[in-house]
This record gives C-alpha cells, structure tokens and sequence, in this order.
C-alpha cells in the first residue's frame, strides 16, 4: 500500500504549544487531526510536510459543543461521532444531524474532525456546506491573539483557507436567532460514504408564520461551498410556500457553476441544486413549525 | 429429471443455529473459519523470511509515450536501495517480454515506448516498502508522449496511432476477427420475422478488485537452484508451467505457493509481471523479495472485465415466438491480448448468447482491437465473457417485450428450451447437458409475488412514482472443460485428486483447484465424505502448492466443483473399489455378496456383519496379507477430463425505485432462485450467491473503469471506483431447484458465476421498466444517479 | 522516534519512523497480521482496529498516534480456545469467505455490540457501511451480528437466572 514520504512527527499538548510549533515551523509543518483527508493525499504524494504536528491530544481543549442563548460554539476537534450524536445540535441545528449521517462512514466518523473538515476546504465538503448555511464564524488563534472571520472569508478558495501557516482554527460559531428555527442538509451520492454530487443545506427562521431569514448553501457546485444571497433576499418576509420554494430553487440552480465529472453532468446538478433546496427548505419549514 | 424445492431464505431475523456434522453433503460449517476468525489466516503479505527485502514498480502516467531516457541513479544511491533495475536490464537478461495468456506477448518491464497508464517501467528493491517507495520518486525518465488511442470504436481508423510497434509488420490495432453461427440462415429468419428489435448496448469496462490486492514473495536459493514464490494465484500449477517457460527455470525447482487468498473473482488468474520482477528481484539480490501492488496498481494495471459494445437484434413472430438474435461486437482487448481464455475460444464462451432460449439461428461477428489501456477482459466472475452473453440476449429479450407490449415473464415462459429438448444442441455449437427452467421461473415469480408486484407498479405509475420489475432468467456454462477443445497455452484443462487414507481411518485429498474464500477445504471434504462415509473433519484438504498437490489448472470459470469436484468423487470411488476387494477378504466373502452402505461394506442379508471403511483402512496398511494383487495402502490418484461443460440456470427477479426527483436507484428486493444440480453445501452456495447479486448491483449502479481522452484512468482508487457497501443492497431472497447434471459423477453444475452473470440485466431491466412512462427501452449500465436522470429525460448516453 | 503502547492488553516500544502507518506498526512491527490493508484512501475498512475502544482505520492513522493509547485488534477478540460471540456468530453464519475483510467486520461488530446490544438490521448496515466485503454480499455478516446479539443477551439472561 501507498505510504507517505518521511517527515518528524511532532505532537500538540495544547493549543498554544502547537501554534509555538508553527510559529517555529513555518510552511514546513501541517496540522493533523483526524487525518483522513491529510494522510490519504501523503500517501499518493501529492502532498508532502516536513513535519506533521498531531492535534489529537488537544480534543480535550478542543472538543465540545456549548450551547448559549446567542451562538453555539463548537470546538475544532468536535468529532464527526460526536456531531451525529449531539442530541443539543439535533435540537437546535438539526442540519447537523442530517448532514453528519451522510458524511463518509461512521469508523471515519469517529477520527475525523469538525475544524479538519473545514481546513481541508473541498468544494463538496459538507460540513463547510452547513457553516455557511448557518451564517457561522470561524474563529482562528495565532501568536498575535484570536480573530474572527466569515464563513466566506474562511474559504479562500478550494482547498484554501485563511488559516495562516502560523494559526489554528479553534472554533465555530453559530448564532441563534431569537424565531422559531429549522434546518435541513440533503445529499445525492452514487454511494453511501462518496463525496456529494449536489448537497444542499436549508435554515429558515419563522416569526407569525413568516420567514424572518432564510439561508441556503450548496456543496460541490462551485469552487467552494456557497451561500446564495439571493435566495434569503427572495424569502424574506414571505409566507413559506411551494412557490416560493420553487422560486428558491430556481435561484439556486442559476446561481450555482457545477462543472461535469464522473460524478454527474453539469446540467444534472444544476437540476439537483434546484431539487435540493426546494427539500431542505420544506423539510426546514416544517421544522421551524413543529 | 428436475426436484423443485421451496425457497431456503433464511430471513436476518431468524438464523441457523447450529454445528451440523453431515457425513457428505448438507449445510456445514466450514473448516476454514477457525483460523480466519482469530486473525491467524496466512495471506502473501502475511509471509514474513529473514531478510526479505521488499519491491516497489515504477509506472507509467501516459497512455502512450516512447521512452527517451531513464535515469536510476539517485534511486540507488537513496537510503536503503539493494537494486533499482528497468528494462534495458531485463532486456540483457531475455526476460523484457512475456507470453500472455492468450499466445501475445506483454512487456515485464517496458524498453521502447509505454502503452497504457500504469505500465511497469522499472522496479526498486530496498529494505523496507517505505524506502522502497521514495526511491521511486528519484527515478527520472523521460517520455516523448504520443497521441493514445482511447476511442476504442475510432481504433481501426486508417490514421489511428499504432500501438503494437512491437510486433513486427503490424499496422493497425487490429487484434482478432471471429464469428459463430451461421450468418445466412440468421439472415433468412430475419427476413421472415413480423419483428425486428435492435439496440446498442455497451457493457463497460470494470474491475475484479478482490479485497486483497495481488503480490508474491519470491525466495530463490542460489545454492539449491530452487525457486519458492508465495503468490497471489488461482492457478498455481498453470503459473509455475509459464514461469518455467518464461524464467527459463527447470519447473521441477519451482514451487508455487497459493497461501489464503483474499478474494480472486478473476483478477488473480493471469502472470502479471509484478510476479515477474519479484523473482527477477530474488535472483538479482540473493534475498527474499516481496511485492504487494496497492489499490491503485491493482486497479490500473491489472486484469480488467468486459469493455464490450453490442449491437443486438432479435427477430420474433407478432406472437412473440423469438426466431433469432445476431450481433456485432466491437470489443476493447486494451494494450496487450491478456485475455484469459481457452486458446480456440479468443471471445471466451460469448457464444452462449442465445441464451436460454429455442432459437431457429444465431449470428455473431466480433472484431478485438488494442487500445492504450490496460490489458486484462476475462475476470470478474464472467465464466468467460457469459456475463456478457447473458446480459446481450437479457436486455434484447426485455427490449422485444417492450415492443411487443407483452410480459416480459411471459415473453420468456414462451421461448424457453422445453426439459425433453435437453441435452441441447444450441445454434451456436454448444451442448447444452440439463435444464427445467420453468419450474425455476415459476418458482422466483411465486417468491416474488409477481402479480402483486405488477398491481402496486400500476398503482404507483399512476401516482408518478417510478417503481420497476426486472427479470433475467440465465444459462451458464462452467467447468472448463473437456481437453479435445479447451486448453491454455497448450495446458488441457483437466484437473487432477489424490486421496491417502491414513491407518487410522483420516485421509487427506489433494487438489489442483485453490480457494479464494469458496470454502474448497470444507466442500472437498464433503465430497469424500459422501463417497466414503468418513467425517469431514476427518479429512484434510491440501491445495495451493504445487509441490504437494497433483497438476491441474486452477480454480476460475466456476470450474471447481465441476472438474475437480468431479475428481474428487472419482478417485474417491477408486479408493472405495479398493477397499471392497479387502473388505471382501475380511469379511470372507466374495465381492458379489457384499454391499456399500456408506462408511462400511455389508454382508448382504447379514448388516451386522460389516467392516467400516477405517477398518479397512488399517487393514490395508496392518499386518498381514492382503488378497492376492492387492498392494498395500489406501490411497488412488486421478486426473479428470471432464466430457462437456456444466449448465446452470437461474432466475432473477429484482424490483427498484427510483426518486422521480433525484433519480437515485434503490433495490428494494432481489429474489435469486438457481438451480446448480446437486448441493453439496447450501450454505457455502447461497454465500456464493449472495456475493455474486452484490457484484450485480456494483456494476449495475455504480461500478466503472473510464478514461480521459488522454487516457488517463479515472477509476484509480476504491474513492472512484464504487464497489457496493450494506447500504445498497437489499436482503438477498433465495431459492433453488435441482436438475443434476448428467455427466458429472455427482450431478454437481457450477455455481460461483452464476449470481455475477445473471443479476446485472435483472437490476437494469427493472430500473428500464422504472423508466417506462418516458418511453425508454434501454439505458446502459452504469445506472448513476445522472445516468438516469440523462434517461428521463430522454437523453440516454452509452457510457463510453 | 520511541512509541509506546499496549496492544491486546500487552504494552510494546519501539523505535519507529514518524510517517509509519498503525497498520504497518502491528503487521510488521509486532507481527500481528490479523489486521489486513486493502486499499490507500481509507475506503475499504479491511484494517479496522480499535484505538482506545473506538473502532478506526489503521491505515490511517500513525503508529506515533496511537502512542500512549490502547489498540485492540483482531488477535485480541478471542479469549484462548473460546471465540468472542461475534466471532462464532460469523462461523455460525457463513459471515466470512475469503476472510480478507473479516477482522476489521469483527472489529465494528464487536464495537456495535458493546454499544447497541440489540440492533436492527439497518443500524448494523449502517456501523458497517465503510468497509467493503467483495464475497458474501453482507446479508450472512448481519445475521451473524444478528447471532450474536441474541446469543448474548440469551447468555446474560441465565446469568441473571442463576444469580
């Protein structure tokens, strides 16, 4: 079987050892925490470090979901395990829940990571999908202190972050908005543990039965996952119907530039981009109601 | 004579429970478990020697390139390096090409150009796999990259690149022509014919890939002359002939050791030359070498499956009274002719495409051209390209019913070749031994509640939900075969069995054949349980090595039970005629008086006067005379020329559904009711089966091996090349019927095929007859997701 | 670089390169070839052992991260000549063929168990939904999880009976 090329092994103990490594590193040295995205591409070669700093010891400082009455906040090393199992996500975001059941397969599940899944930064990375669905920010610690930034400034371009060679990603945030909520991810695969040929994530918040706000984020249509402005522009304040969520979908798939590959015609995910947000943001409807 | 049996499904709510002993044939747990269950089997990468260094093969990234230049040198001065050797080396030594199995020849290591992605160009041998792999990166070789061909139907063109450059006076990638039937008479019932149905179908190039990848560990002792290679093989007996004619070693210093194999379906039959370069290594280094390809290796470079485009017709009565079928077939043989199939069958057994069906005449013309892809075409369980066969007549069949607005079932139950017409001499040259299909038929159609399913498929077309039932009644034909015909390379394919009865009653059988997960060391064992009544666990079964099993050609083609079933059964009865001539002396009586009840021989009239065959045994190695001739010892030795193929049917039924909106296909149920003759174990074959309707499902759905237009292999790793998980299969339903086979001693037909063969066109049957309100009769394989919905909309495209 | 950690109860050091592989550590370290590899991209589940109780993919995961931690493989299920449930319940059932990917089932299955006792049929589907067995087309692996699961609960059951 493939094996990586050789690098020092170097191992976290806390949060700010490591960024002291990478201060000290530099672009020769990568952070690994599930690895499941990392090592497969060390293995084929097409990414090689000279030092590879293990962040797993720092699940402890880093693992965990807290709900508050503005945001969530959700440490990077939060595992995908974890994420499906929150029973605190599933009540508030149960986008979670729906998008972690579909993402590769539960032993990789158990490795793999929140903040590892967002660094990796692929266009049809799912849970980069529901960040920006859920308007959350990402916070990024480096030897100058902590910054904040959007999940469309996090997302530099594919497989780019603005995670600096010399920071971490430490944290998602995701607000909560004081009206009745629901979320929903929907995914086509060719099969179950694939990366999504379309997926589509759906959050809308209600008040007296009107959308208040609504956001929809698309993975692998585009060079990174993305938010459709539009979308929310055209729901807001509207009562939630078919119609209005044809016209979501329709936004949806004029606004989205899928490419043709093995996994599909670019016509075919356009027609998903469309299929799909009309389902999240019912399926989301009926949530915030219930 | 057919027995119809009930459906033997064991739900997953209720199991067997139990450590059934039958002394023969019946549901037994295998012998085999005990040490793959703790982790203690022995694959080839199990295979630990002192010293063993380890090999890694530098390939090619083009399709086609000629080799300019090739710099080793930072290779063997990296860390850890014993020897990095290409081509140009292998060429000084006769060893740079190598027959393949089907009278080409293939490049071990490439010297002039590359010819498909993934071509082995040089090989490392170091201490360990890791720096064997980072002096892999060292290597620089230059390439001059020239235009692939990638388009197999553009390969014949006047101005298309010419691959084999090697072969002298060739100018075109032309590899073979072939017909059989007889085109006039096929003609003459077309002309007749009140319907014509014709359709292109592709069935795309796919991969084997068995969980274990291949590889060998090769020992060669200087000193001794003696070559060791643990190997990755299902044919350890035909490998160790090649290597003595390739290696140019005697063959009676070679061993070839097939440990536990993780799974073959094909893929572990040919000599790929990574085999090859781990000997070369051995002999270079003085050491023990190993080489295990990963994935990707094994997807790119070795033995693929299909890659076949069909142009079927069918001729029928407005009645529905099929006539005859004729085809064209355009088929991609990929780089080199690597085919692995008797050598006066180039298409394999594809003449089967009549199918299961009483025909007046049958066509087929096929042109085989090179294309700058990998080589490979019988593998996958295909019993020789019947995967294709019976896909081709399955699909046209479905097609005519369509046309003809009748039951597919029906359309079928009317065509069938009737019990009486067995054995049957089909239009194509092939004998078919036995066969009831109706009863098969009725049989899945009763499992499946076919009625009901057609009223809830009304109901819901008529809510717009796409629901489909598909059915594919099948005919194989396994047990390669009889050696007047069948040969490789010039090697009969007949099988060989010894059997030893220990003093003590225990016996060890030695076979030919090698499992890959088919459970040879419990069915053997039952076999000659059967014949001689003692226990199973009582009896050994070797295979695997060459040095201590009989000659003979391997385990492929669902061959196994067929030939060296047979021979097992055989000599077994040789052992027991022996043991009548001393259990007639014993007992004081003649051998005219004495019956066989099995395990023992009886006095006739008098059963409590009787010897048992162990008594018997110890007899004939204990003191004392034995009957006058009679030498001393238990044991016999056979060699089985099987005098035609087996015939297995079956039929299928699957039903789907497909999400209007998304146009994902989910198989809701598969019922599989086969009839392989007699069951030796029903346990082992519904496993077979169940494995095989799994295959089905990959290549249906999901399964495929494509290219860029630049050649470039797009199915390269196990993230690209789909292979079904739990998700995506439904509980198996099965069920089965008996018509033994008449010429085999024990009635016994193949089975490890059939489920691969026969469950492809049933899942695409059901997702066209999903599909039927867009008016779609066909749509190719892979059905993905896009696929499909490109078929909705009436925008279906064949894959390649 | 030094790794130290317990395997099956026993505890190992040894000097290793930082990229080795777990997988490469307990084949060709430690010898325990129970735990198989199939495939380099962390699809196909045939290596499959537990770290710390949890089942992961050994070949993706460094042999330097399992250092301090606990691995159980395979060689670890059985308790001397007595198989683990789940093991006797795939010899029961015909759960295994080749047996290439069979320790790595055993792994997850076992790890279910321990969780969810009694499992349907779509949530064994699901614990073994990224691991490929290219034989047996899973029905025979779920009902010897099936076996197993009542087996267990049958055994607990007379245990309670007695006490």
């Amino acid at each position: 079987m493939q094996v990586p090329a050789p690098f020092e092994y170097e191992r976290a103990t806390s949060v700010d050892q490591a960024i002291g490594l990478l201060e000290r590193l530099g672009s020769s040295a990568r952070l690994v925490a599930g690895g499941h995205s990392l090592l497969p591409m060390m293995k084929l070669r097409l990414a090689n470090f000279e030092y590879l700093i293990d962040i797993n010891p720092l699940h402890s400082e880093l693992g965990y979901i807290r709900l508050g009455d503005d945001e969530v906040r959700i440490g990077a090393m939060t595992r995908h395990r974890e994420l499906l199992e929150s029973e605190i996500l599933a009540d508030v975001f149960p986008i979670f829940r729906d998008a972690e059941k579909v993402i590769a397969d539960p032993i990789v599940r158990n490795r793999g990571t929140l903040g590892g899944s967002l660094c990796q930064a692929d266009p049809s990375e799912d849970l980069s999908a529901v960040c920006t669905t859920l308007d959350a920010s990402c916070v990024i610690r480096g030897t100058a202190g902590e910054r904040v930034v959007t999940m469309e400034e996090f997302h530099v371009g594919p497989y780019e972050t603005a995670v600096q060679d010399n920071e971490i990603l430490t944290e998602i945030r995701i607000p909560r908005k004081n009206f009745r909520a629901g979320s929903a991810y929907a995914k086509v695969e060719r099969r179950a543990g694939d990366w999504a040929v379309v997926s589509a994530g759906a959050a809308v918040w209600l008040d007296d039965g009107r959308i208040v706000d609504a956001r929809v984020g698309l993975a692998a249509v585009g060079p990174n996952t993305t938010g459709i402005p539009e979308i929310s522009a055209a729901l807001r304040g509207n009562e939630p119907s078919e119609d209005l969520f044809q016209l979501a979908g329709a936004i949806a798939a004029r606004s989205c530039d899928p490419s043709t590959d093995t996994r599909g015609s670019a016509d075919y995910k356009r027609h998903l981009a469309d299929e799909l947000t009309r389902r999240t943001l019912r399926t989301a409807v009926e949530r915030a109601r219930s | 004579m057919t027995t119809v049996h009930e459906p033997s499904q064991a739900k997953i709510t209720e199991f067997e429970d139990n450590d059934q002993k039958p002394v023969g044939f019946g549901r037994m747990l295998r012998k085999e478990d005990a040490r793959l269950l703790r982790g203690r089997g022995r694959f080839v990468d199990d295979v630990q020697l002192p010293g063993m260094l380890h090999l890694a093969i530098l390939r090619s990234p083009f399709a086609h390139a000629t080799i300019v230049s090739i710099d080793t040198s930072a290779a063997e001065a990296s860390p850890g390096v014993k020897a990095v050797v290409t081509g140009e080396t292998l060429k000084g030594l006769g060893l740079a090409w190598m027959p393949t199995l089907s009278n080409d020849v293939q490049a071990v290591l490439a010297t002039d150009k590359v010819r498909f992605q993934g071509q082995e160009v040089a090989f490392v041998v170091a201490e360990d796999r890791y720096k064997a792999r980072d002096a892999l990166e060292l290597i620089d070789v230059e390439y001059d990259v020239l235009d692939p061909v990638v388009d197999v139907r553009k390969a014949l063109e006047p101005d298309a690149p010419i691959i084999r450059t090697d072969l002298e006076g060739k100018t075109n990638n032309h590899v073979f022509d072939w017909e059989t039937g007889d085109e006039a008479e096929t003609d003459a019932v077309f002309a007749r014919a009140d319907v014509i149905v014709k359709e292109d179908i592709v069935y795309p190039r796919v991969h084997p890939a068995p969980m274990e990848t291949c590889g060998s560990v090769a020992d060669f002792d200087p000193v001794e002359g003696k070559l060791k290679l643990w190997s990755t093989t299902q044919a350890p007996h035909a490998h160790r002939t090649l290597y003595a004619i390739v290696a140019g070693l005697p063959e009676h210093k070679i061993q070839v050791i097939a440990p536990d194999i993780g799974g073959g379906f094909g893929n572990k039959v040919p000599i790929y030359p990574g085999y090859v370069l781990s000997i070369v290594g051995s002999i270079v280094t003085g050491k023990p070498v190993k080489w295990m390809e990963d994935r990707s290796e094994n997807l790119i470079s070795t033995g693929f499956a299909r890659d076949y485009i069909m142009r079927a017709e069918i001729a029928a009565t407005a009645e529905g009274k099929i006539l005859g079928i004729r085809t064209n077939v355009l088929a991609d043989h990929g780089a080199f002719n690597g085919t692995a199939a008797p050598v006066k069958y180039p298409a394999g057994f594809f003449g089967v495409f009549t199918g299961s069906y009483d025909l007046e005449a049958a066509h087929c013309k096929m042109t085989a051209v090179y294309t700058n892809k990998a080589p490979g075409g019988v593998a996958y369980a295909c019993s020789f390209r019947i995967t294709e066969a019976v896909y081709l007549v399955e699909r046209i069949v479905d097609a005519l019913a369509y046309e003809l607005a009748m039951d597919p079932a029906e359309l079928r139950l009317k065509n069938f070749i009737q019990p009486e017409q067995f054995p049957y001499a089909t239009k194509t040259g092939w004998v078919y031994d036995s066969g009831d299909y109706e009863p098969t038929m009725r049989l899945a159609m009763e499992m499946a509640g076919y009625d009901e399913l057609r009223k809830e498929q009304a109901e819901k077309r008529a809510r717009g939900e796409l629901m489909g039932i598909g059915i594919s009644f099948f005919t194989e034909a396994v047990g390669a075969g009889p050696r007047k015909d069948m040969d490789i390379l010039g090697l009969g394919m007949a099988d060989g069995c010894e059997l030893r009865i220990h003093p003590t009653g225990k016996a060890v059988v030695r076979l030919s054949v090698k499992t890959q997960g088919q459970g040879h060391e419990t069915t053997f064992a039952q076999i000659i349980a059967e014949e001689l009544g003692i226990p199973p666990d009582d009896i050994d079964v070797v295979h695997g090595d060459t040095d201590n099993t009989p000659f003979g050609l391997g385990t492929y083609g669902s061959r196994s039970t067929p030939v060296s079933g047979a021979a097992a059964a055989l000599v077994a009865r040789k052992v027991r005629d022996k043991a009548k001539l001393i259990a007639s002396a014993m007992l004081e009586v003649s051998v005219a008086d004495i019956d066989w009840v099995k395990g023992s021989f009886q006095v006739k009239g008098d059963p409590g006067k009787a010897v048992t065959i162990q008594e018997i045994a110890f007899k004939a190695h204990g003191a004392g005379d034995l009957p006058e001739g009679i030498e001393g010892g238990l044991e016999a030795q056979i060699c089985y020329n099987p005098s035609n193929l087996t015939y297995p049917h079956g039929a299928y039924i699957c039903v789907v559904d497909i999400d209007p909106g998304t146009a994902e296909v989910k198989v809701r149920r598969f019922i599989a009711v086969d009839d392989c003759g007699t069951r030796i174990n029903p346990m082992i074959i519904e496993g077979q089966v169940h494995g095989g309707l799994t295959d089905g499902v990959g290549m249906a759905l999901m399964e495929m091996i494509s290219f860029d237009e630049d050649g470039n292999c797009l199915g390269a790793s196990l993230m690209d090349y789909l292979i079904p998980t739990a998700l995506e299969v439904p509980d198996w339903e099965t069920g089965f019927t008996v018509t033994p086979s008449p010429h085999h001693p024990i009635g016994a037909k193949g089975i490890g095929e059939s489920a691969t063969v026969g469950s492809p066109p049933a899942i695409v049957n059901a997702v066209v007859d999903a599909l039927k309100p867009f008016g779609i009769r066909h749509a190719d394989m892979p059905l993905t997701p896009s696929r499909v919905w490109d078929a909705m909309r009436g925008q279906a495209t064949p894959p390649i | 670089m030094q790794v130290t950690m317990t395997v099956n109860g026993t505890e190992y050091t040894r000097e290793i390169e930082g990229r080795m592989l777990l997988v490469h550590f307990l084949r060709d370290v430690l010898s325990l070839t129970g735990t198989h590899w199939g495939c380099d991209t962390s699809n196909c589940g045939v290596c499959v052992v537990w770290l710390d109780g949890e089942p992961v993919k050994s070949c993706t995961v460094l042999a330097a991260m399992a250092g301090g931690h606990e691995v159980r493989t395979v060689e670890g299920l059985a308790n001397g000549a007595e198989l683990d449930p789940i093991q006797e319940g795939f010899r029961q059932c015909h759960g295994l063929q080749c047996g290439f990917c069979t320790p790595g089932m055993l792994m997850t299955c076992r790890a279910l168990l321990d969780k969810n006792p009694d499992p349907t049929e779509g949530e064994i589907r699901e614990a073994i939904s990224g691991q490929i067995c290219r034989c047996t087309g899973y029905s025979s692996i779920i009902r010897s999880v099936r076996w197993a699961a009542v087996h267990e609960s049958d055994a607990k059951e007379a245990e309670v009976a007695q006490a």
